[in-house]
């Protein structure tokens, strides 16, 4: 019997698969309900635009909002790595699609840092 | 060893290709694909709320491209499917939250149905607090 061996990274990748979850499903449908379907559609007035860059220029809101993009990041590089490797089983393809995914979640959250805290 | 792959004398594996529509004929495998696909949308709406963030930040005129942007067709097309694959992740991550969380209060195991609905509650109250923040004139 060969054991496949452990790669150490994996418990830290399932933790933020994990909490990236936890903070999409809390935050995201209030908030693409209203930005991407009530405002749009004229259900509800937007907010003003000075209120709306008070809000979200806050010291603790940036924080919040890196913390979300960057654990939404990696949960979707988990969870779409496991979709790829069960869905349409290219298990052979392994290296390329780790690159892809968790490389992916690397780089969005360095841009994600640079729009919040830099520009 | 070496050379996991090459064992003496041991017989060839029985492996039946499996099609790569499997998932295509019994509704909880589509169920399950679905689910694992929402990730996607996760990833597009952080996407989303950084091109928003962005033009917000940059000035009122920005704000108001913003809002055309997100009244764009293909953009509110793709919110609107969205928003139904995110709302699929939310109501599915809270469901099984009591199989990954095991807590006790004193020896007594807190049950499954409690776990589950405290985080449909949270859900709520975060949900409308997030509309509270952002709308309040």
């Amino acid at each position: 019997m060969v054991m496949p061996r452990k790669r150490p990274i994996e418990p830290l990748l399932w933790l933020l698969f994990s909490a990236g979850g936890m903070a999409s499903a809390m935050l995201m449908p209030a908030l693409l309900f209203l930005f991407g379907l009530a405002i749009p559609l004229g259900w509800i007035t937007p907010p003003s635009y000075e209120h709306l860059r008070g809000v979200l220029t806050h010291p603790l809101t940036r924080l919040v909002l890196f913390g979300v993009c960057m654990l939404s990041l990696f949960h979707w590089a988990h969870r779409f790595k496991y979709t790829l490797y069960d869905g349409l089983q290219v298990q052979h393809l392994n290296e390329l699609i780790n690159a892809f995914c968790y490389g992916g979640a690397i780089i969005g959250t360095l841009v994600a840092g640079y729009v919040i805290f830099v520009l | 060893m070496t050379n996991p792959t090459y064992r003496e004398h041991h017989p060839r594996w029985l492996r039946p290709r499996i099609s790569t529509y499997w998932w295509l004929g019994r509704w909880p495998y589509v169920k399950f694909i679905l689910r694992e696909l929402s990730s996607v949308f996760v990833a597009w709406f952080v996407l989303y709320l950084l091109v928003m963030f962005q033009l917000v930040t940059r000035g009122e005129k920005s704000y108001h491209d913003f809002l055309d942007l997100s009244a764009n067709p293909i953009v509110l097309t793709i919110n609107v499917i969205a928003f139904f694959f995110v709302m699929f992740h939310a109501l599915t991550w809270f469901a099984v939250a009591p199989q990954a969380i095991v807590a006790h209060i004193g020896k007594k195991r807190v049950p499954a149905i409690l776990i589950a609905a405290s985080h449909y509650a949270a859900w709520v109250v975060v949900s409308a607090a997030l509309l509270w923040l952002l709308l309040r004139a």
